[in-house]
């Protein structure tokens, strides 16, 4: 064999070692054409919310802090026709805070009590079915219908206490305690949804080594179950919390929109709850070009506090989760 | 259960630690027979192997007839809907005893140990057949809570509950009503608690920590210390290792090899190394059957069931 063609072999072997020597394959050059504008619409669309949402914060931000003032957050807003002295919305954030907690107060319990007799009775199925599917109907009902169907409730003879009751006995049905009873409605399903998610995620064996000590269903569900579920219900209600101050209708229909506060009757404290008033959902919305007082700088400053008080609420919420999570083995 | 002999009250000899086998023999199922080695007192045929000669056994291989008897079960089944979990199944439990229930993934062992607190019935397809014997009396006729109190247990995961270890502990304690015990007059108790499960030393300084901040294995050692406060007679233990490392493990078992001399315990374990070191007794289950019943050497150094020899020697399982 002569030594050329072993030199060619060589070569070629050393060629061939050369084309073996394999490519790095990236995952991605196998993806189909689909797959690729799939991925790019989904970065696409998660950075486009990013920036929706932060062209909002930082949009209201600047219009907001520009007009907000110690005078406008501290002064009752009044009627006037010269745009100076219309005051500023003391009382719508008093308003929201107060309908917040009512709602919250009453949501709170209910939901939980729900939210317990799912997950720890929840017997017979097709009753359960029932409250669950009510659940569902609540969450997707419009809070305008809502708050229609409040109205209806709340002018009835029986519900007088509740709110201004006219000469005739003609019942007026706006009130706080009106409002904050439907704001309920639209908070619940958040408390009873945050409470049984909590419930669900302790093991059956928690519950059952309660039983093993001799304790019966309910103290396993009052000295074990809710306290380790008092995250989630804490959750559920400032989530809750958020949905009411941002709703609109329940305020407009329910709470009468007035300008300002309006207590009813004579016992102190109860007189405002019987009475009607604003939050700064409704604030902004007669503020606004859209509506009567046509002050948009107030609306602004308003929208500003409003989203403020939401975002803490949100803040609040991840905060709990964080924290507040049982870990079993 | 038992193959056709009366019970005779054993004779216990007084020579050093031989005892004469009693005459019930504890049983295999199936066709497997097992080797008759045993004659009773009164000479049965049947039964005679070397009639002159009554086997002796030392005391740790006594068998569970020989000891008193805290819990039994008396044939009985339990079926989740179709399927049948515990076939007709009859053992006793004794006092001052560690009984380790054996057997392959889906035997029935843990249905068993479940049904002896009632967590069975928990479930709703549960059904339940036979009795369940507390010291004599049948545990139906107690109130769930009260058999509970009786029947402590532990289980597979570590579970303290979502407050302090002291709280954990005054849990079983706490009565609901007007007459709660104050702390003052739960502390003795739950000091004697901790320190009976091992875990006063490294815990009792921080009763008011939260316990899930525990280890693992300090978790596991305070549901005993829990269990231990509403003083059982039987402590029913549901694999109570398997999430732990081998030095809890270790800790745990010791533990329970203390424990044994104020209660009855019932240990369900797939470890058979763990079943030779903490058990007296042992039964053997497979598909809900008690396949063998027997002292701990007997079971594993010499098993009459070929089921149970091919478990002991890892053969499946």
């Amino acid at each position: 064999m002569s030594t050329a063609t072993t030199r060619k072999r060589k070569q070629a072997a050393v060629r061939r070692t050369r084309a073996a020597k394999p490519k790095k394959i990236k995952s991605k050059d196998s993806w189909s054409i689909g797959d690729r504008i799939g991925v790019g619409l989904a970065w696409f669309f998660g950075l486009m919310l990013c920036f929706i949402a932060a062209a909002i914060i930082l949009y209201m931000a600047w219009k907001g802090i520009s007009f907000i003032n110690w005078e406008i957050i501290s002064t009752s807003p009044e009627a006037s026709l010269e745009q100076s002295k219309t005051g500023g919305f003391l009382d719508p954030i008093i308003g929201t805070l107060l309908l917040t907690i009512i709602g919250a107060a009453i949501a709170t319990p209910v939901g939980v009590a729900v939210a317990i007799w799912l997950t720890e009775y929840g017997r017979p199925a097709p009753l359960a079915r029932f409250v669950e599917a009510g659940i569902e109907i609540i969450v997707g009902a419009p809070s305008i219908v809502l708050a229609i169907f409040g109205l209806l409730v709340f002018q009835q003879g029986f519900f007088s206490p509740f709110s201004f009751t006219a000469e005739g006995g003609e019942v007026f049905g706006r009130s706080f305690f009106a409002a904050g009873a439907v704001m309920s409605l639209i908070a619940l399903p958040f408390v009873v949804g945050g409470t049984r998610e909590a419930l669900n995620s302790i093991p059956r064996h928690v519950r059952e080594a309660s039983y093993a000590l001799g304790k019966d269903q309910a103290s396993t569900i009052r000295r074990v179950l809710l306290p380790s579920s008092r995250s989630g219900i804490a959750t559920g209600s400032t989530l809750g919390m958020a949905q009411i101050a941002g709703d609109t209708a329940v305020v407009v229909v329910l709470l009468g929109a007035s300008l300002q506060i309006a207590p009813e009757g004579d016992v102190p404290g109860l007189d405002v709850l019987k009475g009607t008033g604003s939050t700064l959902t409704s604030f902004v919305f007669q503020n606004s070009p859209a509506g009567e007082g046509n002050a948009p700088d107030k609306a602004y400053a308003a929208a500003f506090v409003l989203l403020s008080l939401v975002i803490l609420l949100n803040l609040i919420v991840n905060r709990i989760t964080r924290k507040g999570k049982q870990v079993w083995g | 259960m038992g193959v056709g002999q009366d019970q005779q009250e054993p004779e216990v000899s007084t020579n050093g630690s031989l005892h004469t086998v009693p005459p019930l023999r504890r049983i295999v199922v199936g066709h497997e027979v097992p080797p008759i080695r045993v004659a009773d007192e009164y000479g049965d045929a049947g039964a005679v192997q070397s009639p002159e000669e009554p086997l002796r056994l030392p005391e740790d291989q006594l068998g569970p007839e020989w000891y008193d008897e805290c819990m039994r079960t008396e044939s009985l089944s339990i079926r989740f809907g179709e399927k049948e979990a515990v076939k007709e199944v009859s053992l006793q439990v004794n006092a001052g005893q560690v009984l380790a229930l054996i057997g392959p993934s889906g035997c029935g062992k843990t249905t068993l140990l479940r049904s002896m607190n009632k967590l069975v019935d928990l479930t709703p397809t549960a059904r339940r057949t036979g009795r369940i014997l507390l010291d004599g009396e049948d545990i139906d006729l107690f109130d769930d809570t009260q058999l509970r109190r009786r029947v402590g247990m532990l289980f597979q995961q570590p579970n303290p509950f979502p407050m302090s270890i002291f709280d954990n502990i005054a849990y079983g304690l706490r009565e609901r009503g007007s007459k709660r015990p104050r702390k003052k007059e739960l502390e003795p108790v739950v000091v004697d608690a901790l320190e009976r499960a091992g875990l006063w030393d490294e815990v009792g300084d921080n009763l008011d920590h939260p316990a899930l901040s525990l280890s693992g294995g300090q978790q596991q050692r305070l549901c005993i210390a829990r269990s231990l406060a509403v003083t059982p007679e039987v402590l029913l233990l549901d694999e109570p290792c398997s999430a732990l490392d081998p030095i809890s493990t270790a800790i745990i078992e010791e533990t329970v090899v203390q424990l044994k001399d104020e209660m009855a315990i019932v240990i369900v374990t797939h470890n058979l190394q763990q079943a030779e070191r903490v058990a007296d007794q042992v039964a053997f289950m497979y598909l809900g059957d008690l396949v063998e019943y027997g002292s701990a050497v007997q079971i594993f150094n010499d098993p009459m069931a070929e089921r149970t020899k091919d478990y002991v020697r890892g053969d499946f399982g």
